[in-house]
């Protein structure tokens, strides 16, 4: 059944990180155009092979692998259109690389933690991702890279408004700082919509993952700053922290209520959830994932024993649909995925 | 990016949906986002397009007369109303080309018009910093004496920003 390619871990999705029961993964993004040259949706094809062969050379060069290790350079041309939509899936491309251009591509750390996006809305992006709450290790390891690309590339930079991008929303530090939160007590306890339209009011801004309805799918949360001129990178970094710390505070409030309130009704909720994600026939992407949210939280209150989180975090990511369908070696009608990820779920979980 | 639905406005409503098991992301304009009904979750505290179309009209009222034919980025071939209309600049140069007129657009998206975060080490640091902050002691000045003390506030914090960073030599600290 699963005859297709083996899906890599990426490291986000490899283990907890710190405050990992809550925040499953910290992203830092920076965006960065050289000098002069038409921005991507403008220039012509020659123009964007441009910047392509100046991020190629730099690949080819020895002092990248020697302080990074081995990378891939992907063009996203030479790939299939399910492997490009795999990289989305597992949040290592954005789905506008794969939209935008032919002369789009990734350069990918090994452990998968760091991709630089070329040719994307702007010419560079570079993105760190890793699992838990670790923005200042994320901005850390992202300015490493910036460093090295600085130094072979014509940075568009101007002292009154930093670093120059495509859309005015991101020019300055170029810095997009987000992490992913998992907030199950809060949307059982109907606090949800108080807390995030709280984080909007402190100017950050706040996306879900919506299913049909308006209920957020999975629980999950994403949460990034808006502000990118006027504020230093660490500002805006310690800005987010404390943010996305108060939140952990108050979904881990949430979870004792419903620990001492409830405790039966918890655990029957949760091992309910277990129980038909390990027996399913057919599943849907979307009630997987509400399974997936129930059964993650299960495990954080130590009412489901036999599996580890970050088995379920990547779960979340293998269900879906294009990840799929590379496990299983070809393509699948939506009543076949809806089998084969039941299927992958009584695999993965059964003991 | 453009809205997906219009073509036309830029998309400042970011949705993933699940539909019929096939995730999608859908970016649209605030407008299409709410003909669509779709609009609940998104907590955008502006809209880009409205913001600058607003600011652009207001723009060419006071500066009618004075406002070149067309104002273009030489570099790109961009103009100002397209820049308008699109909601994005076309090379690095349009900042340059579009000069003053940035100034209260890019304060009314980031509350900000001084960049005080990390820069390239090419760009070669420290002189240009104190010029810098020359310039904003310059305008603080002129606030006070206008009595605009809310904004001075705000150019003295960046002035604090950009004199810690000059006693770091200009560099990332992290
Ligand atoms: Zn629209
Ligand atoms: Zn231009």
């Amino acid at each position: 059944m699963f005859n297709g390619k083996k899906v890599k871990t990426s490291k986000w999705m490899s283990s907890a990180g710190p405050d990992g029961e809550i925040v499953l993964s910290s992203r830092i993004r920076l965006a960065r155009n050289i000098k002069g040259l038409p921005f991507p949706y403008l220039a012509s094809d020659s123009q964007t092979e441009e910047v392509k062969k100046q991020v190629y050379a730099i690949y080819q060069d020895k002092a990248l692998s020697q302080q990074f290790g081995n990378m891939s350079f992907l063009s996203m041309h030479k790939l299939s259109p399910l492997e490009r939509q795999v990289l989305v899936e597992k949040h290592l491309i954005s789905p506008m690389l794969v939209k935008e251009n032919h002369n789009a591509a990734v350069l990918l750390s090994d452990d998968e933690a760091v991709s630089i996006m070329i040719n994307e809305e702007d010419h560079i992006r570079i993105q760190c991702l890793l699992p838990g709450l670790q923005l200042e290790q994320a901005l850390a390891e992202a300015n490493r890279y910036d460093e090295l690309l600085e130094e072979k590339l014509d940075y568009a930079y101007d002292e009154r408004w930093g670093y120059l991008t495509v859309c005015p929303t991101n020019v300055g530090t170029g810095l997009r700082a987000s992490v992913m939160v998992h907030l199950p007590a809060l949307s059982i306890t109907k606090q949800i919509n108080r807390v995030l339209s709280a984080i909007a009011q402190v100017g950050l801004a706040v996306r879900g993952l919506y299913g049909e309805g308006s209920e957020i799918t999975g629980n999950l949360v994403q949460i990034s700053n808006q502000i990118t001129l006027g504020q230093s990178e660490e500002e805006i970094v310690k800005n987010l922290f404390g943010v996305t710390r108060q939140i952990v505070e108050q979904e881990a409030q949430a979870r004792q209520v419903l620990l001492n309130e409830g405790r039966d009704r918890i655990a029957d909720r949760v091992n309910r959830a277990f129980g038909v994600l390990t027996h399913a026939w057919l599943l849907s992407s979307q009630e997987a994932m509400q399974l997936l949210s129930e059964v993650h939280l299960g495990i954080d209150l130590g009412l489901i024993k036999e599996i580890k989180g970050e088995v379920i975090k990547e779960l979340m990511v293998l269900q879906r649909p294009a990840n799929l369908q590379l496990m299983a070696g070809q393509s699948l009608d939506a009543f076949e995925r809806d089998r084969i990820r039941a299927r992958l779920f009584r695999e993965r979980l059964a003991q | 990016m453009l809205c997906q639905e219009c073509q036309k406005r830029v998309a400042t409503v970011h949705l993933t949906r699940i539909i019929n098991g096939e995730y999608t992301e859908q970016h649209l304009c605030e407008q299409c986002a709410k003909n669509k009904g779709e609009f609940d979750f998104s907590h955008n505290p502006f809209s880009l397009q409205s913001l600058l179309t607003g600011l652009m009209n207001v723009d060419s009222q006071t500066l009618m007369g004075f406002t070149p034919k067309k104002l273009q980025c030489n570099n790109c071939g961009l103009t100002y109303a397209q820049f308008g209309q699109i909601g994005r600049f076309g090379c690095s140069e349009c900042y340059q080309a579009f000069g003053e007129r940035l100034v209260p657009i890019l304060r009314r998206i980031h509350g900000s018009t001084q960049h005080v975060g990390s820069e390239p080490r090419r760009a070669g640091g420290a002189v240009k910093l104190r010029r810098n902050i020359e310039e904003l002691k310059q305008q603080l000045q002129r606030l006070v004496e206008e009595e605009k003390f809310e904004q001075a506030a705000v150019v003295r914090d960046q002035i604090k920003k950009l004199e810690s960073r000059a006693t770091d030599g200009g560099k990332k600290d992290v």
